[in-house]
């Protein structure tokens, strides 16, 4: 069994937003980088649980990024990864990212390609469904159970109001949320390991680039909560009903 | 050239989402002067040529049963069919769980540029730009789409719904479906409550309720308002309440018009989820909670006895 997670490198939950270059740019100064939350505790924990239940499994992680990116691929490695690859490529065009990602898969013949969600950043929850297309493969999107039987996978995926179960054959790509594993902190064994696994520097293929950010905005500043004294919390319901026009 | 809108379905019938996303297509469609048209696959009960209520003047079915259910790589390649026979230049999805699946592998199939998460009309005044949400809320980009062909997933309660009583021609599209590689085993539902992504108004609890025996605050709220119920991180992981209420930076991301949370502090991770409801009302004793920097609404008290008090005024609101 070898699995593809594909990782990415997000500012932490509770880094700053803001924008420079004429609101062209993340202010990235000062901001403490972490491994996108989906793609380490539910995509790389979970190809980890299913390799401890096998061994003989091969864990491989994939990355478009430049080279500060390596401190979050050596935290994924030190977590249970086997080794990495990194495309020495900046994009944030998904169509150029997941075309990488699938050169990549494809150079590999993996069975599982696993990625989170979406980024915490840019939010774009679609390099999972655009790498399954490149390879020509199913995809499950927004998997919050993944068992394997044999060579097929049963998933559990979120719908509206509820779950639907899944079975598919291998080889496929998946995209992981809450419940398909428990975040981890790598120990000290891990750590010390992961200096010596591989990490292979690869360059882009040629690949469009189909979008571009022009610019950001931030949201206008909220006006300041209004206050109602817990004395007449049916003034909330009357604000509610006649002011804010919601109930 | 037209615009093409994909319009979801559940058990047969068009989802709310759905529907935004089609009165969005329709606005896209008098903003570049061309017709809105839409498809849907899978059998469906619903009177198709009301769609045309909102403002679509055509709707392509490929009514077979072995659509019911999604399966992303079918659908993108019927979709794409559809797209390419009626020339559409735009195309749009909501951007819900299934319109997440479907509308990258479209993109890769047609190379059509995606913006995913939009939450406004496109700018077509010097190329097309779409807004859309990052940074979980926290900031919008303004994204070019450099591609001939264009696909918007629109972030689900980002665009007010019109109607007209227009009706819309129903057209059965002749093709066949690839057998799909995904089976389904099993749908689990709940039944006869609000599904928490589509609910315009959503009731939430959080540490400061004490305990599951206290969530009948909650609940009571909700069913007076017709909301659905929420809860926070720490809830849900203490199961307390079912993991699907667990909204925020890790669970799921809402924009109701009304975010009504008791005993929730408001940290940023909560926040990242909830940050683009219309309204928020914060119920909590801490006056120094974050979340007041981020409500409309709020009473610093205690939900225990605030809550009843509040529940008794929205009876009498609402007459029961």
């Amino acid at each position: 069994m070898k699995i593809l997670v594909c990782i990415s490198k997000t500012p932490d939950t509770t880094a700053k937003i803001a924008f420079a270059d004429n609101n062209t740019k993340f202010a990235a100064d000062g901001v403490q980088w972490i491994i996108n939350p989906y793609d380490e505790w539910y995509a790389l924990v979970r190809a980890i649980e299913l390799k401890e239940a096998d061994p003989s499994t091969v864990i491989h992680l994939v990355t478009v990024g430049g080279a500060d990116c390596d401190p979050i691929i050596r935290k994924a490695l030190a977590l249970g990864g086997d080794e990495a690859i990194r495309v020495n490529a900046d994009s944030h065009d998904s169509f150029y990212i997941a075309l990488q990602i699938a050169d990549i898969a494809k150079k590999g013949s993996y069975d599982l390609v696993f990625t989170g969600k979406e980024t915490i950043d840019y939010n774009g929850s679609s390099v999972g469904g655009m790498v399954a297309e490149l390879l020509e493969m199913p995809y499950v999107s927004l998997a919050t159970k993944f068992t394997l039987i044999g060579s097929e996978a049963e998933i559990v995926r979120e719908i509206e109001g509820g779950e639907e179960t899944d079975k598919v054959a291998l080889p496929l790509v998946v995209s992981c949320q809450k419940g398909m594993a428990e975040q981890r902190i790598p120990n000290m064994k891990g750590i010390m390991g992961a200096r010596s696994k591989p990490l292979n520097v690869v360059e882009p293929v040629a690949a469009d680039t189909l979008t571009s950010i022009a610019s950001f905005d931030l949201p206008p500043a909220k006006a300041s909560v209004k206050l109602v004294s817990p004395d007449t919390p049916e003034e909330l319901v009357r604000l509610l009903h006649e002011e804010a026009k919601v109930i | 050239m037209s615009v093409l809108i994909f319009l979801d379905q559940s058990e047969g019938q068009i989802k709310k989402s759905s529907l935004e996303a089609a009165s969005y297509g329709a606005k896209v469609a008098q903003q570049l002067g061309t017709s809105a048209q839409a498809i849907v696959l899978g059998n469906i009960t619903d009177d198709l040529a009301t769609i045309g209520n909102y403002g679509i003047g055509k709707v392509h079915t490929i009514n077979n049963d072995a659509l019911n259910n999604m399966d992303a790589q079918v659908y993108a390649k019927l979709i794409a069919e559809v797209a390419t026979s009626i020339g559409a230049k735009v195309i749009i999805f909501s951007n819900n769980f299934n319109g997440k699946a479907i509308a990258p592998r479209l993109s890769v199939r047609l190379k059509a540029g995606l913006v995913s998460g939009a939450v406004a009309l496109p700018d077509t005044t010097n190329g097309f730009t779409v807004k859309k949400n990052v940074f979980s809320g926290k900031a919008f980009a303004n994204v070019t789409i450099n591609t001939d062909i264009k696909i918007i997933a629109l972030n689900p309660n980002s665009f007010s719904i019109t109607t007209t009583d227009a009706k819309a021609e129903v057209l059965p599209f002749a093709t066949t479906a690839d057998a799909s590689k995904v089976q389904v085993i099993s749908t689990d539902k709940v039944v006869g409550e609000i599904p928490l992504s589509e609910a315009e108004i959503v009731v939430s609890g959080g540490r400061g309720l004490k305990g599951p025996e206290n969530w009948a605050m909650v609940t009571d709220l909700a069913k007076l308002l017709g909301a659905a119920t929420a809860c926070s991180r720490p809830v849900a992981d203490s199961d307390w309440r079912p993991h699907h209420e667990h909204v925020g930076q890790t669970g799921l991301a809402i924009a109701p018009n009304l975010y009504f949370a008791i005993g929730i502090s408001g940290a940023i991770q909560h926040l990242a989820g909830v940050n683009r409801s219309k309204v928020i009302v914060v119920i909590n004793k801490d006056p120094e909670a974050p979340f007041f920097k981020a409500a409309d609404y709020g009473i610093v008290g205690d939900a225990f006895e605030v809550m009843p008090k509040i529940i008794d005024a929205v009876k009498k609101l609402k007459g029961v």
